[in-house]
């Protein structure tokens, strides 16, 4: 909105106010929620050798090339579509093959974020959907979890497959905690939970990274922490409820807040500001419903994790959560209006 | 320890008050030409007295006051009529301007005159007396000072709200005033507490500005009820409504005005001009500006005669430099940028600022990401994310029913926002839309 007088060699603006703007803008909020991104991804590579790279970089291809093709040009560079691919591959098993991450990717962008008219458009979080995608297309790719190999740098699993083909799996595969959790009421050390020493999707397990790094955007202003503290909140407390019923079947408070998809989920997925409500009042509700949810699949579901469905859910319900905690204008109702208005 | 005193919400732009705050006023001397627009308030403007060739004294009436709403516009200088005719106006827009050339051998010396006594006055003849004067409030608004001075039969003031927290980066006006003039605030204040028949005054004065606070405090006369509050520095702070609420608690409904939650709110610079009126028997014919930014080459305060041109207020200042890329009429979060440098200083300007490049970079706009932060920085607690959806579908009811009336057009959510979304701006345009189909209708 601005245009240009010239008064001798003086070229003169004209816009309009306010004539200062604050620092940040999006594209460098997504770009430094990428690089907050960076350690997680280090601590993926540290546990799961090349796989981790191989296989994050095969959804992130899938989530650019998408948006390159078929989002008006540019839009590469804000960043967003970047997190979806990065996001998508640290939610995916280790030895899942390339070009599932690479659909899922496609995908996640595709159907997850562009058909509804680009970024800031989108209803679901598109890595979440891109996951789902894959999880309800490739069950058996999307829940096997290969065992250590004998050296770092060797693969894990068949991600070299040939689409369509049948995975040749012959490395010993070992389940996740919650797997082990919820199917043989086997729990695993809290400690190796939070730094990341089990098995489980690339990006999920280094608890502590990915808290860290959440940290850091939190204190940037780059994601509202009304979030994840509710999602941890509501999970601590349920699943302690649960814990002080029965110690044996039921997963400690910290079990339930370091395993699975949790930490990403609360830090990264559910605190996506497209998807998440524009009001600090929504936030923690957001946050609370997500945390129940997860808590309620994982308890009773069949499934051993339920963060993925929890926040799509929630995602779901964003535009009546933001409708009904509107912030109540200044005067609108006597003294206290401003001060009632929102926590 | 009393309580904070701060509102909710608003932003913490970079004040950038070091280039002048410490710079005293100083008066700037005639230009060759002075510009005077008829409409330089709110309200009516005025009706034109004088003709092309007519020779006016130093304080003489060329325009009267055409209704209750509105206030006379006097000659700045003396000089002759040159022409009568549209001249670029501040605003934007092109309005009906008196030029005078300045009489260079003129002792600029005003006709003799009585000098009111407003002891004697009774609050009617106060009123008029400073009608006459041409007193509107000099911290931007430029509402008819005389028109708050006579508050309805049917509402009671009892607090008189002085504004001096100047919450608009780079502006150092009314900290100078409060500074340099203290005495002539507090005799402002008795005037108004006399005439509207109210004990309290209580004056608002961002923490930033300790010498103020010093000043004035140390200044109260012994006989007045009169307190100074630091406020915590904050955009809007010096917002009419905000600073009723930070310093009353009572919030104004939307529609109505300061009046009917009882205060009267009167920027400190005014109170200065109101004491200059029964002290001098002058009209408003000059004032303080701060002229500033890092495009000028010496900032500085200046008592400029009110139609002096900008050109010449920032010749006087040194001239731009050559990074200047924007001259903007008031503080940078609500001033207008000006496109003309011939555009005159009107009584509402609190100050010229002139940003370079850097300040003025034209940014990409992204479409909106709900990141929420203009709800965070909203002081009315409006919605401006889904005002801003509502604007760009061109669904105007709809933003009234989203207490888009309530919106005071401050720039919290343009600034914030991070996709550069010119929130405010559109907000503006559906207020003026709201206000064509208001009189459509009627």
């Amino acid at each position: 909105m601005s245009e240009t007088s010239r008064i001798g060699s003086l070229q003169l603006q004209l816009r309009a106010s306010p004539h200062l703007k604050a620092p940040d803008t999006t594209p460098r909020i997504m770009w430094n929620v990428v690089g907050s991104l960076v350690p997680v991804i280090a601590a993926a590579t540290w546990y799961f050798g090349p796989s981790a790279l191989l296989v994050i970089s095969a959804a992130t291809a899938g989530a650019l090339l998408t948006e390159r093709a078929f989002a008006p040009p540019g839009s590469l560079a804000d960043g967003s579509a970047a997190i979806t691919g990065i996001l998508l591959g640290l939610t995916l098993p280790p030895g899942v093959p390339l070009w599932i991450a690479f659909v899922g990717g496609a995908f996640g962008i595709g159907f997850g974020k562009l058909v509804f008219g680009g970024l800031g458009q989108n209803i679901f979080n598109p890595a979440l959907l891109g996951r789902a995608f894959l999880q309800a297309a490739f069950p058996a790719a999307m829940t096997t979890w290969p065992g250590s190999p004998a050296a770092w740098g060797q693969l894990r699993g068949d991600n070299l497959a040939f689409p369509f083909t049948s995975p040749s799996v012959d490395a010993v595969t070992e389940a996740t905690p919650l797997g082990l959790m919820k199917f043989e009421s086997a729990p695993t050390d809290v400690g190796s939970l939070m730094i990341g020493a089990t098995g489980g999707s690339l990006g999920e397990t280094a608890g502590i990274v990915i808290l860290v790094c959440g940290a850091y955007l939190a204190v940037r202003n780059y994601l509202n922490w009304r979030i994840p503290v509710s999602i941890f909140l509501s999970v601590a407390i349920l699943s302690g409820l649960l814990f002080s019923l029965d110690s044996t079947r039921f997963p400690s408070p910290l079990f339930a807040l370091f395993s699975g998809g949790l930490m990403l989920g609360a830090m990264y997925m559910a605190t996506d500001l497209v998807t998440s409500p524009v009001t600090n009042v929504g936030a923690w509700i957001f946050g609370f419903g997500i945390g129940i949810l997860v808590v309620v699949i994982r308890t009773w579901g069949g499934l051993p994790e339920g963060v993925m469905y929890a926040i799509l859910l929630m995602n779901a319900l964003v535009p009546f959560i933001n409708r009904a905690t509107q912030p109540r204008p200044y005067g609108s109702r006597g003294t206290n209006a401003g001060r009632e208005a929102e926590a | 320890m009393h309580a904070r005193l701060s509102f909710r919400h608003g932003v913490h732009p970079p004040e950038h008050k070091s280039l002048t705050a410490g710079v005293p006023v100083r008066r700037m001397p005639y230009p060759d030409e002075i510009v005077l627009p008829l409409r330089q308030h709110a309200g009516k403007p005025a009706r034109l007295l004088v003709q092309p060739g007519d020779r006016v004294e130093r304080g003489d009436k060329i325009g009267e006051a055409d209704g209750f709403v509105s206030v006379p516009i006097h000659a700045s200088s003396a000089g002759t009529v040159r022409d009568i005719g549209w001249w670029p106006h501040p605003d934007g827009s092109m309005a009906e301007a008196v030029r005078i050339t300045v009489d260079r051998y003129s002792p600029q010396i005003p006709r003799p005159r009585i000098i009111p006594r407003w002891e004697g006055l009774t609050p009617d003849q106060v009123v008029r007396a400073v009608q006459r004067a041409g007193v509107v409030g000099l911290g931007g608004a430029a509402f008819p000072t005389h028109v708050k001075l006579l508050p309805p039969e049917d509402v009671a003031v009892d607090t008189l709200i002085v504004n001096g927290a100047e919450c608009e980066p780079y502006l150092t006006t009314d900290h100078r005033v409060m500074v340099e003039y203290p005495e002539r605030v507090h005799f402002g204040i008795r005037v108004m507490l006399h005439t509207l028949g109210v004990s309290r005054a209580i004056i608002g004065v961002e923490r930033n500005k300790p010498d103020a606070i010093e000043a004035l405090q140390s200044t109260v006369p012994d006989d007045l009820d009169v307190s100074v509050q630091g406020l915590t520095v904050k955009y809007p702070q010096g917002y009419e409504k905000m600073l009723i609420q930070v310093l009353t608690g009572r919030e104004v409904p939307p529609g109505k005005f300061p009046m009917h939650v009882g205060a009267v709110v009167q920027n400190v610079a005014s109170l200065a001009c109101i004491a200059e009126v029964f002290e001098t028997g002058l009209p408003l014919i000059e004032r303080v500006v701060t002229v500033s930014g890092p495009g000028l080459r010496r900032p500085s305060n200046l008592i400029v005669p009110v139609g002096a041109k900008i050109r010449d207020v920032i010749e006087f200042c040194g001239g731009l430099l050559d990074e200047a890329s924007e001259v903007v009429f008031g503080g940078p979060m609500m001033g207008a940028s000006q496109p003309d440098l011939d555009a005159p200083i009107i009584k509402s300007t609190t100050g010229v600022v002139a940003l370079t490049r850097r300040e003025s970079k034209a940014r990409r706009t992204y479409p909106c990401i709900h990141c929420g932060r203009c709800l965070d920085a909203c002081p009315v607690f409006l919605n401006p994310s889904e005002l801003g959806i509502l604007a760009q579908a061109g669904r105007y009811e709809e933003m009234e029913d989203a207490s888009l009336a309530t919106c005071m057009l401050c720039g919290c959510c343009s600034y914030v926002c991070p996709s550069n979304i010119p929130l405010s701006q559109m907000f503006a345009l559906a207020k003026a839309g709201a206000q064509r189909r208001k009189q459509q209708a009627a």
